[in-house]
C-alpha cells in the first residue's frame, strides 16, 4: 500500500470508512511531507499545520459518530487566491504580504462544509499572472519531476502539492490555462469548469469574465467527486450558472463510446514531437475502444491568444485597483513586474480612442471563437489536444520574454475564451521524463462526459499512477 | 445688441431608498448611522467580492424611465467607470455607460437623455490634517437623469426641478431630500449668441430649487459679461456659495475625463421582455400631472391645484377629505371648500385626519347658518326702534350707519362680522 499522503481523495476516504487509519494521521502524513519536501519545492506560502490538525481531530469524532460527509477528514490545499477567513491570504503578491481576510471564499467554505480539512495556502505566478510560477514574490515553485524546470503556472503550487503528495487535492484556477498547464506539466489531473459552473465568490479576482475555479487531483474519479463539493449556482455571484448538479460520480462510470474531434491546428508545427506522439497513442488507445476520431477546424485560434491577453490586461487593469493600500495591504508600489506591465498595457488598451480597436475588437474574436466550438460540437462530441506545445521549460528560461512566456498558453485560452470545460489528463512522459498531458474539451456543462472519458481513459494507462521521486 | 441665449442642461442624482444596497445586503439607510456599521467585503472592495445587482432598484429606475416618458431598451448593462479616489473602495463604480435603463424621454418640453443607475460613493470626512472615510454610503443606488440641454431659463429649471421632484415622490423611490443629499443637482451652463457655444459650465453642490435658480442666473449674468467683452468664458465645474450667492471655480474640466468604461464582467446584461416593460408602465401610479387634470375636472383653482399636488400628502388628505364627503352623501361641501381649507387655513396635515376637517367645514356652515338668521333678526329689531337714526341716513347723512352697526353688534353680542353686518344693513336701508 502506499504512503499516507499519496492516497487520492478515493482510497482515503475508504482507509478512513474502515478505520485503517485517522485524519489526523492522514493530515499528518500530509504535513510531513511538506516539511520533507517543501524546502525544495516551495509548493506552500502557508502551512495550516495547527489548524489543519484541529480540523482534522474534528473530523475523526464525526467519523467515529458515522458521520457521512463527502470530504470529511480529507486534506486539501487552497491556491493563495481563495480567501480564507482568518488564514493569511496574499495572492502571491506583497501588496497582500500580511492580509488576512475577514471572510472566506464560497468555494471555501462547500469544501470544509463537507468535512475537508485546510492543509496550506499554495504558492503561484502573484495574482495567478503567468504560466510558469516564476512570477511569484515568494520565490518559484519547482517542478518535483526535475526541480530546474518549471512546474507551469500559474496555479504552480497547487499543481506541485498533488504532485509531490503533499495533499491529494488542491483547488487552483484557470484564467487561460492556469490549471491545465501545470496539471500536464506535473502528471497530475486538471479540471478546468465551465464559467460560471464553480463560483467565484471570494476569489482573487484575475479577468472577472474568464476565472474558472477549478483543482487538481491525482485522478479524474477524485476530480468527479471534488466537482460534485464544489459546482453550483451562489447567490453571492450574479456569473454563477443556476443549473443542477448532477452527481459526477455517477457521471463517472457511465460507459460513453462517443465522437472525438481532433483540431488540426492544436497539432501543428509548433507542436514539441514527443508531446504529438504521446497525443496519438493516447488517442489510438480509445480509438481503440470504440472511440470514433474525427477531424475538425478552429480557425480562429491563431487570434484567440491576442484577444485573450487583451481582454485579461483590460480587466487586471480594473480589478487591481482596489489594491490601493487605504483599507488594507501595502500600497501599490508592492505590485512585481508582471502585474505593472498588465496594468498599463489594460489601462492603455481600454483607453478612449484605443477602446475600439482593441477590446471591442478582442469581444468580437472572442465570439468567432465561441462559435468555432460551437460549430465543432456539432460534428463531434469532444475534442482532445495538447495543452501545452512544449514540455516543462528550465527555471528563468523565459522570464525575461514575456512574449513567449505568453505563447504557453496558444492551446488553452481559446477554451477559456469559449467559456467550456476541459479535462487535463497524464498521457505519457519525454525521453527525458517530463510529464506530458493532453486535454478533453467539451460543449458548455459537460463535465460529467469529460468525466467517463478522462476516467475510461486511465482505467486504460497508468501513467497517472506514477510518482516523482523528490 | 446682440442676443443671448442661455443654453441649460441638468443633470440630477438621486439616491433610491430601497432597503438593500445597489450590489449587497447592506442597509441602504445610511444617513447618521455610526460610521463603517452598514458594510461588507461587497461594499467595501474587499478582495474576491463580487456585486449582485437589486433587482428593487433596477425595477425603480425603469418606472422612473416610464414616468418620464422614456424608451425601455430591451438590453441593458453596467459598465465600469475607471477612476481613483479614496471614496471609491474599487477603484471603479459601476454604472451605466452605453446602454442605460431608459433613454429618450421629456417632462415639461425637456428632453431627458437617459436614466441610468450607478452606485454611491462613501463619504470623506475631513478633520484637521486627516481624512476619515465612512464607507456606509457606499453602494447606496443612485439614480442619474440627464436631460437635453433643452432649458433656457432659470425660472423654468426651477420648474422643472420641481416637477421631477414630485414625480419622485410619487413613485416613492426616494425621500429625494437635498438637504441630507439623497437628491443633487447640477445645471450646465451656456450662453449663445446666435450659435451653439463651444462651452459649458457645471455648477455643483447645490441642495435647493432656488440655489439653483439663483446660480443659473449668476451664470448667466458672469457669461454675458464675458461674451460682451468678446471672450468665450471657461469650460469648468464651479461650486455655489450659498452665503455670498455667487458660484466660485472649481477645477477646469480635462475636455474629457478618461474613464476606461467597459462592461462590468462581474454582472450578466439585462433583457427585459416587452411584456414586462408594458406591466411596469400599467402599474405606474398616478403621476403630478395626471392628479392636474383630475383636480381640474373637479373645478379647483389652478392655484390651488398647484398647492395640493406639489406634496404628496398634502394631495393625499385632499383625496381623503373628499372621499369622505362623497361617503357621506353629502352635497353641500364642493371640491373647492376643502381645497379653501387647505391652502387658506394651512391645515396641518400631520395633525388633523381628512375626517376631522370635513367636521369641522360642517360645523362651520352650521354656525353661520345660524349666526346669521340672528342677525337678520337683529337688524329689523333694531331699523325699527331707531327711526330717527333711519331718517338721518336716508337724508344723506350715512354717517350714521356705524352707530346702526354697533347697536346690531350690541344685540347679536357680538357675533357675526361687523362688515357683513354694513353690508346688509345697506342693503336693507336702500332696497328695503
Ligand atoms: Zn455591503
Amino acid at each position: 500500500m502506499n504512503k499516507l499522503n499519496q492516497l487520492t481523495i478515493k482510497q482515503a476516504k475508504d482507509g478512513l470508512k474502515e478505520k485503517k487509519f485517522s485524519s489526523v494521521e492522514l493530515t499528518q502524513a500530509c504535513l510531513d511531507e511538506i516539511e520533507r519536501v517543501d524546502k525544495t519545492i516551495n509548493a506552500f506560502i502557508t502551512v495550516t499545520k495547527d489548524y489543519a490538525l484541529t480540523k482534522a481531530k474534528e473530523a475523526d469524532q464525526l467519523l467515529a459518530q458515522g458521520a457521512i460527509k463527502p470530504l470529511l477528514g480529507i486534506p486539501i490545499a487552497f491556491k493563495d487566491l481563495y480567501l480564507t477567513r482568518g488564514i493569511r491570504t496574499t495572492a502571491a503578491s506583497r501588496v497582500l504580504k500580511d492580509y488576512i481576510p475577514q471572510y472566506s471564499s464560497t468555494v471555501v467554505e462547500k469544501i470544509e462544509n463537507a468535512g475537508a480539512v485546510i492543509i496550506g495556502k499554495t504558492n503561484s505566478d502573484a495574482w495567478a499572472h503567468g504560466s510558469s510560477g516564476e512570477n511569484s514574490d515568494f520565490g518559484s515553485t519547482k517542478n518535483p519531476w526535475n526541480i530546474h524546470k518549471i512546474p507551469g503556472g500559474s496555479s504552480s503550487g497547487s499543481a506541485t502539492a498533488v504532485s509531490a503528495s503533499c495533499s491529494p487535492a488542491a483547488m487552483g484556477t484557470d484564467t487561460g490555462g492556469s490549471i491545465r498547464l501545470p496539471a500536464s506539466f506535473t502528471n497530475t489531473v486538471g479540471l478546468k469548469p465551465t464559467y460560471g459552473r464553480v463560483s467565484r465568490y471570494g476569489v482573487v479576482a484575475m479577468a472577472s469574465s474568464l476565472d474558472t475555479m477549478g483543482h487538481f487531483t491525482k485522478t479524474v474519479e477524485d476530480s468527479a467527486l471534488l466537482l460534485s463539493v464544489t459546482a453550483g449556482k451562489d447567490k453571492q455571484d450574479a456569473t454563477s450558472l443556476d443549473v443542477p448538479v448532477p452527481d459526477y460520480a455517477n457521471e463517472l462510470i457511465k460507459n460513453r463510446i462517443v465522437t472525438i474531434g481532433l483540431a488540426k491546428e492544436y497539432f501543428s508545427e509548433g507542436i514539441n514531437e514527443e508531446i504529438k506522439s504521446s497525443l496519438e497513442q493516447a488517442v489510438n488507445k480509445l480509438k481503440s475502444k470504440g472511440f470514433e476520431i474525427k477531424e475538425i477546424g478552429l480557425p480562429h485560434t491563431k487570434a484567440a491568444l491576442a484577444a485573450y491577453y487583451i481582454i485579461v490586461f483590460s480587466e487586471v487593469s480594473s480589478n487591481l485597483s482596489r489594491y490601493d493600500g487605504i483599507r488594507y495591504g501595502n500600497d501599490r508600489s508592492y505590485f512585481g513586474d508582471e502585474a505593472k506591465r498588465r496594468i498599463m498595457l489594460g489601462t492603455y488598451s481600454l483607453s478612449a480612442g484605443y477602446y475600439d480597436a482593441y477590446y471591442l475588437k478582442a469581444s468580437k474574436v472572442q465570439t468567432l471563437v465561441k462559435q468555432d466550438f460551437e460549430n465543432a460540437f456539432k460534428q463531434v462530441d469532444v475534442l482532445i489536444g495538447p495543452v501545452s506545445p512544449t514540455l516543462p521549460f528550465n527555471l528563468g528560461e523565459k522570464v525575461n520574454d514575456p512574449l513567449s512566456m505568453y505563447l504557453s498558453d496558444v492551446l488553452t485560452v481559446p477554451i477559456n475564451l469559449a467559456g467550456v470545460p476541459s479535462l487535463s489528463v497524464p498521457c505519457g512522459f519525454s525521453d527525458n521524463n517530463l510529464p506530458i498531458g493532453f486535454q478533453i474539451i467539451g460543449p458548455q456543462l459537460s463535465e460529467g462526459l469529460l468525466f467517463s472519458i478522462g476516467h475510461k481513459y486511465q482505467s486504460l494507462t497508468d501513467f497517472h499512477t506514477k510518482t516523482a521521486n523528490i | 445688441m446682440k442676443t443671448y441665449e442661455p443654453i441649460i442642461g441638468m443633470e440630477i442624482h438621486v439616491e433610491l431608498k430601497t432597503r438593500s444596497k445597489m450590489f449587497c445586503s447592506c442597509s441602504a439607510d445610511w444617513f447618521g448611522k455610526k460610521p463603517n456599521t452598514h458594510t461588507c467585503p461587497v461594499c467595501l472592495g474587499l478582495p474576491g467580492a463580487l456585486p449582485v445587482p437589486n433587482k428593487i432598484a433596477i425595477e425603480w429606475s425603469i418606472k422612473l424611465g416610464l414616468a418620464l416618458n422614456c424608451k425601455i431598451p430591451s438590453f441593458s448593462k453596467f459598465d465600469r467607470k475607471n477612476y481613483f479616489y479614496p471614496d471609491l473602495p474599487k477603484g471603479y463604480q459601476i454604472s451605466q455607460y452605453d446602454q442605460p435603463f431608459a433613454i429618450n424621454g421629456n417632462l415639461k418640453k425637456v428632453g431627458i437623455r437617459r436614466v441610468h443607475l450607478e452606485e454611491d460613493t462613501g463619504k470623506l470626512i475631513h478633520q484637521g490634517d486627516s481624512t476619515l472615510i465612512d464607507f456606509n454610503r457606499s453602494g447606496v443606488p443612485l439614480v442619474e437623469i440627464v436631460t437635453e440641454p433643452d432649458i433656457h431659463s432659470s425660472e423654468d429649471a426651477k420648474a422643472f426641478l420641481q416637477e421631477l421632484h414630485r414625480i419622485i415622490r410619487y413613485l416613492d423611490i426616494s425621500d429625494a431630500d437635498m438637504e441630507k443629499g439623497s437628491m443633487r443637482l447640477e445645471p450646465n451652463i451656456s450662453v449663445g449668441t446666435g450659435e451653439v457655444p463651444d462651452y459649458k459650465v457645471e455648477v455643483k453642490n447645490i441642495n435647493s430649487f432656488n440655489f439653483v435658480k439663483k446660480a443659473i442666473d449668476y451664470e448667466i449674468a458672469r457669461h454675458k459679461e464675458i461674451l460682451e467683452k468678446g471672450q468665450v468664458p471657461v469650460q469648468e465645474t464651479r461650486g455655489w456659495d450659498e452665503k455670498k450667492a455667487i458660484t466660485y471655480s472649481q477645477r477646469l474640466k480635462e475636455k474629457a475625463h478618461d474613464y476606461r468604461y467597459f462592461p462590468e464582467p462581474d454582472i450578466p446584461p439585462l433583457i427585459f421582455k416587452e411584456k414586462e416593460i408594458k406591466r411596469a408602465k400599467d402599474q405606474l401610479p398616478k403621476l403630478p400631472g395626471d392628479k392636474r387634470r383630475e383636480l381640474k375636472e373637479l373645478g379647483l383653482k389652478d392655484d390651488d391645484i398647484e398647492i395640493i399636488i406639489d406634496d404628496i400628502a398634502t394631495l393625499n388628505f385632499f383625496e381623503q377629505a373628499l372621499n369622505v364627503v362623497r361617503l357621506s352623501g353629502n352635497r353641500e361641501i364642493s371640491a373647492q371648500e376643502i381645497a379653501n381649507w387647505l391652502v387658506n387655513k394651512k391645515i396641518n396635515i400631520d395633525k388633523q385626519n381628512p375626517k376631522d376637517l370635513i367636521m369641522a367645514i360642517i360645523a362651520k356652515k352650521q354656525n353661520s347658518q345660524i349666526s346669521s338668521d340672528i342677525v337678520s333678526k337683529a337688524i329689523d329689531k333694531v331699523i325699527s326702534a331707531n327711526q330717527k337714526a333711519i331718517d338721518d341716513y336716508n337724508g344723506g347723512k350715512t354717517g350714521v350707519i356705524m352707530f346702526l352697526v354697533g347697536q346690531v353688534m350690541g344685540a347679536t353680542k357680538g357675533k357675526g362680522d361687523a362688515q357683513e353686518i354694513r353690508k346688509l344693513l345697506e342693503k336693507k336701508l336702500t332696497y328695503g
